[in-house]
């Protein structure tokens, strides 16, 4: 009885794949649509990781630095770095000495002699510096409160920076993952709509196609199984190979022609990342893919056959 | 073998009936033959009896299943059970004539090797064993009908239903088709065959039923045609 199961499963798989072959034609515009749908959706994941790591290398860079002045005692400095430290959002803090200050400055404008005379000639006019990081740049009111004192303001040399330009830019980043991230959810949502539509219809055609077979197959015998099987296996078949297309136009894509990429997101986007994304991630984008590509077409063909056995018992 | 009960069978809103409280019992291994005009409602007699239609009332019992008690789901079971002939063959055109027979088995989970064993002797027993290779477009109705039967007495089915075998046939194919079949019932096999031709039912002398208007108006042991 088991090994009757196994044939009849086997012979499924047989029909399914002579259906496919059969169908050629008519499959064709189902595979066309399931890979546009399977594209987005890959392509989306990983433009949605490439944004989120670009982010997060722009928020760990944003810091904030005090300048002291010239005069202050160890003690009060020690004193400060202290309070700074114990404040709960504060990653890192960072104390960069008058003479360390100079020698990255030197080191930052090595090309430019004219300031690194300016520089070398005068008394060393650089302030010593607290370098701040924090552990969520939205939100430094506690420390900019604090900054603000005027015991504190005393022994600043000038302004404290915020790095507020990096912020504005971040958030503008945000703000367009965040559109980029409803666009791709809708753009999936109505694509992967109208692959199951046309699966559905593809199987439908190919049921009425072969609706004299299924009828005399349902006369003789044949389980609801043996019938909806082939239909299952033929859009399972769709599923696998727009995924494997998927695949491949967004590797082409990320990590082939990632020169070109780059130019169209005006630098934007940070492709080195998304092409590691690619590859580390390419056991888990491949299983997604195929899962997904299955599930849409068993979905729709079932959805299809079912409509069929019911109407015709 | 066969029981139906009191069974009723009407199409529609306006519930014209087809069948009215109709009762039969079949033996196992009888010949039965089934008259009647058109629309008088032979089809839809066997139509019930594999299921492709359910009685709108009354009680049916092939087999000893109870179709009242039957699930959609087992329904391919039972036609596993009985093998069916119809009038227009229902042949696969793009299959050879051992294909369709093969069909019949594959779809049940037989392995090839005893798909080749029995296909040729089934072929062998409707004398057809020559144009195995053939399409059924090659063939000739009555050839084609031979094919059907093949198929349809493959899985060595306790009850045999044949629609109007004969209504597309020639005489000499009619009688073929009927030799083929009364060959069937002598291994053991329950044949109900629905008839027009008025020749064979007189010459066959086996239990007729007549029905008439959606009812049974006769059924004779060793009827004659008496439309």
């Amino acid at each position: 009885m088991k090994s009757r199961k196994l044939i009849t499963i086997w012979r499924v798989f047989g029909a399914g794949i002579l259906g496919f072959a059969r169908n050629a034609w008519l499959s064709l515009a189902a595979l066309a649509t399931m890979i546009v749908t399977l594209s987005i959706i890959l392509a989306s994941v990983v433009i949605n990781a490439t944004f989120s790591h670009t982010i997060e290398q722009i928020r760990s860079k944003i810091d904030v630095s005090i300048y002291l002045k010239d005069d202050i005692t160890i003690q009060s400095k020690d004193q400060l770095l202290d309070q700074i430290k114990s404040m709960p959002n504060v990653k890192e803090v960072e104390y960069i000495s008058k003479e360390a200050a100079k020698s990255a400055f030197l080191e930052l404008f090595k090309d430019n002699i004219d300031l690194q005379l300016a520089a070398m000639s005068a008394d060393n006019k650089i302030p010593a510096t607290v370098r701040v990081k924090l552990y969520n740049p939205d939100m430094m009111d506690d420390l900019k409160q604090f900054l603000d004192q005027p015991e504190i303001t005393e022994l600043q040399s000038s302004p404290t920076s915020y790095s507020g330009s990096t912020k504005e830019a971040i958030d503008s980043i945000t703000k367009a993952t965040s559109f980029f991230r409803t666009a791709g959810i809708v753009g999936v949502l109505v694509f992967a709509g109208i692959s199951i539509l046309i699966i559905f219809n593809t199987i439908q055609m190919a049921i009425f196609n072969r609706r004299d077979e299924l009828s005399i197959m349902s006369l003789l015998g044949a389980s609801r199984w043996f019938i909806r099987g082939p239909f299952l296996v033929e859009s399972m078949l769709i599923g696998v190979l727009s995924a494997g297309v998927s695949i491949a136009i967004c590797y082409v894509l990320f990590v082939v022609s990632s020169k070109v990429l780059t130019a169209s997101t005006f630098g934007i986007m940070d492709v080195a990342y998304s092409r590691q994304f690619f590859s580390d991630n390419l056991l888990l984008i491949c299983l997604g893919q195929v899962g997904l590509g299955v599930l849409i077409g068993v979905m729709s063909s079932y959805i299809a056959t079912y409509k069929y056995l019911r109407r015709n018992r | 073998m066969i029981l139906l009960d009191r069974v009723s069978k009407s199409y529609g809103k306006r519930k014209s009936a087809v069948l009215q409280r109709v009762s039969l019992h079949i033996e196992a291994k009888e010949f039965v033959i089934v008259v009647g005009a058109s629309g008088a409602g032979k089809s839809t007699l066997l139509k019930l009896l594999t299921r492709e239609e359910k009685p709108t009332s009354g009680k049916i019992i092939v087999g000893g299943i109870d179709y009242e008690t039957l699930k959609d789901r087992d329904v391919p079971k039972l036609r596993r059970k009985i093998g069916v002939v119809f009038q227009d063959f229902k042949l696969l055109p793009n299959k050879t004539v051992y294909e369709n027979v093969a069909f019949a088995l594959e779809i049940i989970g037989i392995s090839t090797k005893e798909i080749k064993h029995t296909v040729p002797r089934v072929l062998d027993i409707v004398g057809l064993k020559d144009k195995q290779d053939n399409m059924p477009m090659e063939l000739s109705g009555g050839e084609r009908q031979r094919v059907a039967i093949a198929r349809a007495i493959v899985r060595q089915p306790k009850i045999l239903i044949a629609d109007e075998p004969t209504g597309n046939l020639d005489p000499k194919h009619a009688w073929d088709v009927i030799r083929v079949l009364e060959k069937i019932n002598k291994y053991g096999t329950t044949v109900i065959l629905t008839t027009h031709n008025q020749e064979i039912v007189n010459k066959l002398k086996r239990r007729v039923v007549t029905v008439s208007d959606g009812k049974i108006a006769s059924d004779d042991s060793s009827g004659k045609y008496t439309l």
